[in-house]
């Protein structure tokens, strides 16, 4: 009984994160459908700027943070400008092979500027775990988790209850039309996409003080988000959210009970089980992009 | 930065040179090429990118004593990006293209494994400087030459400390390659033999980077000591996240790819008490068998600005460089069979220890296995010392 509530709260937690990777891309993959690979890359660069901004240069933990996030949007932004302004008619395939090379390009940028050896970022939380009954939950864990949950909400009320998310919205449904309305485009397109990346920074920036930092640290990261964003259904920032939740509970679960040398194949099989019977995602409200 | 621009450069203008220097007909006879196949990006970077370092101390000394039959020895390093399919087209590279007689390799278990095929269809030698698959040197390869030990010397040469560190119940949680899988069962048989229980033997996928769900479980199965083997990275984290989880079994790595400076600085307070194998102990290089050879390496790696954290690394490369530059000695000539030869009568005073091969794996196709000294060492207060011997 003490394993499963552990097991439980581990999972809580973990799903945190994988919302918050999911969110972001569902943004960009799911209402923008750019097949964003460079998603993993922005969350290491979130990792490398918070280690950046608070070892070296010695600035407070929070600081870094939020500061490390607002980069993530810039680098965002530039991208959407210097790489996508350009292939937005292009066809799908194109856009996914120029993100792809950026995605290596990043990458290697990483270890160029960082060198392979991981890095480690000081926290200012106590080390010792809050103990509640029998279980444990880490100080640093309870954070990302909080900060996480109000991230997610605060991105579901800008899409939901602001002009600018029904601008992104009108946008992303039919461009001339909105076009027509007096919106501008141009800027829609670059804050989805910054505000998707700043997600994808905010997640690396939050989890980099938890894991290690290394050049390499971003593909994991995309492999779930993509994972989560199909499992809950393209664009949709509720079923990005569940989505991370029961992805993590199937591992977390599934390795705990089952075998932990199957701990990711046990979140893909659920993947394939759940598409096989709605083939749109769990909470799609439109088609996938095919 | 702008060093980092100005050394890319030269480099580039460095790569031209040589490129044109290929083609010209002389080249052939000026040096003797080396091949290295090193995971220099992706996950294994940190630690190939070191053994690369070790190499190219190696080769400077060699050269500067006059190189190895009148002829300068070059390196020709290719990264294999911590994947085995691109560890074979390195293999394919240097072999055919560079046309090297000789090759050091491939850092992990699964990298070496991969490239092994290659060297049989072109008979061509490697020195293996890291991996320690039992495989590698059992499978009947007569090309591999492994200094680095297997992981049933390593468990054999651990068996004296099990009684010494009262250990009563272990649990194993290792990373599901070749590298792990083989340490954690060649442990595991060997702590059984002691009348050790073996609990729970948990496994993780070797870019993982949350154990949450191996560690509760280890947990709860109670056991005195956890045997942890992967690289430097998994081993920080699981630390860390051991610590998190309020696990307060006493947790020893092994392998010898765990650079315990690394893990006392990264998983701060985490990591005190841990313990961890090792091949080479440059804290304490006096207890090693040829101080010599292990102050000559240290004083290099200074010299050359290269991280600390690193020389638990470093030091397969140099020795693996030292060991071919003595076979084509003995050889007489840079061909591969003659090379072969030479391997089987090399001994060298190394930071390895003393360096020879023996014969393992079935008769007729044995490949050459070296015996090195095992150590362990332990991490108290943030500083790394010797652990019980």
């Amino acid at each position: 009984m003490e394993q499963l509530l552990q097991h439980g709260l581990n999972a809580l937690i973990l799903g945190g994160t994988y919302a918050l990777l999911g969110i972001g891309l569902t943004l960009i993959f799911g209402i923008m459908r750019v097949v964003n690979f460079t998603h993993g890359e922005l969350y290491a660069f979130g990792a490398y700027m918070m280690y950046g901004l608070t070892m070296p240069l010695g600035l407070n933990f929070f600081v870094g943070l939020l500061l490390a996030v607002l980069l993530g949007l810039g680098l965002g932004a530039l991208i959407e400008l210097v790489l996508l302004r350009k292939l937005r008619g292009a066809d799908i395939d194109t856009t996914m092979l120029v993100m792809i090379g950026a995605w290596i390009a990043m990458q290697n940028a990483e270890q160029l500027g960082w060198s392979g050896v991981a890095k480690s970022i000081d926290t200012p939380f106590s080390t010792t775990p809050i103990k509640i009954g029998s279980v444990l939950l880490p100080w640093n864990r309870l954070f990302v988790f909080v900060v996480a949950m109000a991230l997610i909400a605060a991105t579901y009320a800008l899409i939901n209850r602001t002009k600018l998310g029904k601008a992104m919205r009108a946008t992303f449904q039919d461009r001339d039309t909105a076009r027509l309305m007096g919106v501008n485009v141009d800027r829609i397109y670059m804050a989805t996409f910054a505000l998707g990346s700043g997600l994808a920074a905010a997640a690396g920036a939050l989890l980099g003080p938890v894991l290690l930092v290394t050049p390499g640290m971003g593909d994991l990261a995309s492999l779930k988000a993509f994972a989560i964003v199909i499992l809950g259904g393209l664009g949709n920032i509720p079923g990005a959210t569940i989505g991370g939740f029961i992805l993590a509970f199937m591992e977390e679960l599934g390795a705990g009970y089952i075998s932990s040398g199957y701990r990711d194949a046990m979140g893909f099989l659920l993947i394939i089980l759940i598409l096989l019977v709605k083939p749109t995602g769990l909470f799609a409200t439109r088609e996938r992009i095919g | 930065m702008l060093s980092r621009y100005v050394k890319f450069g030269l480099t580039a203008i460095a790569a031209v040179a040589l490129g044109s220097a290929a083609t010209g007909p002389a080249s052939a006879q000026d040096t003797i090429r080396i091949g290295v196949s090193q995971p220099l990006t992706g996950a294994f970077a940190a630690s190939g990118n070191y053994v690369a370092q070790g190499a190219r101390i190696a080769e400077t000394e060699i050269n500067a004593a006059g190189g190895v039959l009148g002829k300068k020895i070059e390196l020709i390093i290719e990264d294999n990006k911590s994947n085995p399919t691109e560890a074979v087209a390195t293999a394919e590279k240097l072999i055919v293209k560079d046309k090297v007689p000789v090759m050091m390799g491939a850092w992990s278990s699964t990298l070496t494994l991969a490239v092994m095929p290659k060297l049989e269809e072109y008979k061509v030698p490697m020195v293996v400087e890291t991996s320690s698959s039992g495989k590698i040197t059992t499978s009947g390869n007569p090309y591999i030459f492994r200094i680095s030990p297997t992981s049933e010397m390593e468990a054999k040469a651990f068996q004296p400390l099990v009684a010494k560190l009262g250990i009563k119940k272990a649990d194993f949680l290792n990373t599901n390659n070749d590298f792990g899988i083989g340490s954690a069962t060649e442990f595991a048989k060997m702590l059984e033999a002691s009348g050790v229980t073996v609990g729970v033997r948990e496994v993780m996928d070797p870019k993982a980077t949350e154990f949450s769900a191996q560690l509760a479980k280890i947990k709860s199965s109670g056991g005195d000591t956890l045997f942890v083997t992967t690289a430097v990275e998994q081993n920080t984290l699981i630390l860390k996240q051991a610590k998190e989880q309020g696990l307060t079994t006493r947790i020893i790595t092994t392998g010898g790819s765990n650079s315990p400076d690394q893990l006392a600085t990264q998983a701060g307070d985490a990591a005190n008490g841990s313990l961890h194998t090792t091949f080479f102990p440059p804290w304490f290089p006096e207890v090693t068998k040829n101080p010599d050879a292990a102050k000559r390496y240290m004083d290099a790696w200074k010299a050359k600005g290269h991280e600390v954290g690193g020389l638990t690394e470093g030091y397969r490369g140099y020795d693996g460089i030292f060991v071919i530059a003595e076979a084509i000695k003995l050889a007489g000539k840079a061909e591969a069979a003659a090379i072969v030869d030479g391997l089987w009568k090399v001994k060298v005073k190394g930071v390895y220890g003393d360096i020879a091969f023996a014969k393992q794996g079935p008769a007729g196709k044995e490949s050459g296995q070296n015996t090195p000294t095992v150590y362990l060492v332990k991490i108290e207060g943030g500083k790394v010392v010797k652990g019980p011997q």
